[in-house]
């Protein structure tokens, strides 16, 4: 296996910039993509998991076959048909940069996670809460609204947590479409040097970082809204 | 719109010599992975509830590293770190040709072996903790009590949750993509390549994974339905 060679990240890729600055623009794409799909996954799994729960069968079904669909399908797969048949049956996706579909792709992929999380929460609320809404002569959006979400959010927040960490070690997948993310610079730069090693070292050095980093600003955030008198809330 | 598509190139030929051969390893790493990855994550979670520190502390480390890191990045790590000349040694020509695939093998047991430790551990903790001094109290010893009433129970509860987890790793599996072995999804790469259909192949792929996956969370469904009248 040889010595460790460091000094490697110093060579020049031969594009005037070092293996360093590469593996940082890298790191920036990885961190980009995880973020707006995390960004993508709430919105759309909070969405169909509130759906999930209504009275209204429709609704119910949407909420359903959504997280199915988006459940069974494998990650990879996902991005290979966002990337090569959306576009060619909806041809204005065309010109849209496969950074875009591959953000969709995963943040789609991760609503369907988030989407059982946020019914779960709303589930897992004692019924008279909503009854107590609608009984007070609030709409049910507004029961929703003012009763509901803001208890079911605060208890899936632990969950949530892991699926963001997820959607990082997930952003991995995004090479296979050469976005220039940090699994797709450590294919590239081993094979450009040959010190595997290293480059793989660092690059999960840096997944890693990312991953605890997120765990952090979420204990922050759960510390911040807990709810006194529950299991989870302290006093 | 979807007038455009064309399945008119897959005959039994094309099934036959690339997604099927694709499917058959598929499933092949998914059960492999399965047993294995079932073995060594009791055997984890065991070491991880012994109490003793230093059986703790390894397996702690061990799980946690695994799932903190991308399964990708393992992937390839495993790939890299084993030696080429490893395989030849052990399996000859065989070892050779199909690097990728042992390799995938080994990852996914190793990785997914983690994963399925945090579920028997929960099992295991689920079990009442008068049946282990039950099992003490008619003379039972440790291995014993563990191996005739603790795992089987733990073992019977988590059934749901280990298939459901078997689920996901088959379509992990996927993710072999990266090393090259010749899985179900490499099986539509390559028809979408060499026939130069994408769109029909990807699309495919996904109906497909989609028709596995989802049958198999129902029949999980059912089974949990059976286990909660049961208790």
């Amino acid at each position: 296996m040889g010595t460790w060679d460091w000094q490697v990240f110093l060579q020049d890729t031969g594009g005037g910039q070092t293996y360093l600055e590469w593996m940082m623009s890298a790191w920036g794409w990885t961190l980009s993509v995880s973020v707006l799909a995390l960004f993508v996954a709430l919105i759309t799994g909070s969405l169909m998991g509130i759906l999930r729960t209504t009275p209204s069968k429709t609704l119910a079904l949407i909420g359903n076959a959504w997280t199915e669909l988006f459940r069974n399908v494998p990650l990879l797969v996902q991005i290979f048909v966002w990337y090569h048949v959306i576009p060619s049956i909806f041809l204005p996706l065309r010109s849209v940069p496969s950074f875009i579909l591959v953000v969709f792709a995963l943040g789609f992929f991760t609503s369907a996670r988030i989407s059982e999380q946020v019914r779960a929460g709303i589930q897992s609320l004692p019924r008279g809460q909503r009854y107590a809404g609608l009984a007070m002569g609030l709409t049910l959006p507004q029961t929703y609204r003012y009763v509901l979400l803001p208890m079911a959010f605060r208890i899936v927040i632990p969950p949530l947590t892991s699926e963001s960490m997820n959607i990082i070690k997930n952003s991995s997948v995004a090479f296979a479409v050469s976005i220039a993310e940090l699994t797709m610079f450590a294919m590239q730069a081993q094979e450009e040097t040959s010190r595997g090693i290293e480059v793989y070292l660092a690059v999960t050095a840096l997944y890693f970082v990312s991953a605890f980093a997120i765990n952090r600003i979420a204990l922050f955030v759960e510390r911040r809204v807990q709810v006194p008198g529950m299991i989870g809330g302290g006093k | 719109m979807l007038a455009n598509l064309d399945f008119g190139y897959l005959n039994w030929a094309v099934i036959q010599t690339f997604i099927l051969k694709g499917l058959f390893f598929s499933v092949q790493l998914t059960l492999v992975a399965m047993m294995g990855g079932i073995v060594l994550g009791t055997l984890l979670a065991l070491m991880r509830l012994s109490g003793k520190n230093w059986l703790v502390m390894p397996a702690a480390v061990y799980v946690n590293t695994m799932r903190s890191v991308p399964l990708v990045m393992v992937i390839l790590w495993f790939f890299l770190l084993i030696p080429g000349g490893f395989y030849t040694a052990v399996a000859g020509s065989y070892g050779a040709n199909y690097r990728a695939e042992i390799s995938a093998i080994v990852t996914f047991t190793l990785f997914e072996a983690a994963y399925y430790s945090e579920i028997m551990r929960a099992g295991i903790q689920s079990v009442p903790r008068g049946q282990v001094y039950a099992g003490y109290a008619v003379g039972m010893t440790y291995r014993q009590t563990m191996q005739l009433i603790v795992l089987p129970q733990a073992f019977r509860n988590m059934l749901p949750v280990l298939l459901t987890q078997t689920i996901i790793l088959f379509q992990d599996t996927s993710l072999v993509y990266a090393i090259g072995a010749y899985d179900l999804l490499k099986g539509f790469d390559l028809t979408a390549k060499n026939l130069n259909r994408p769109v029909e192949s990807y699309l495919l792929a996904a109906v497909v994974y989609f028709a596995i996956c989802f049958s198999l969370s129902m029949i999980v469904k059912q089974l949990q339905k059976k286990i909660a009248i049961i208790r």
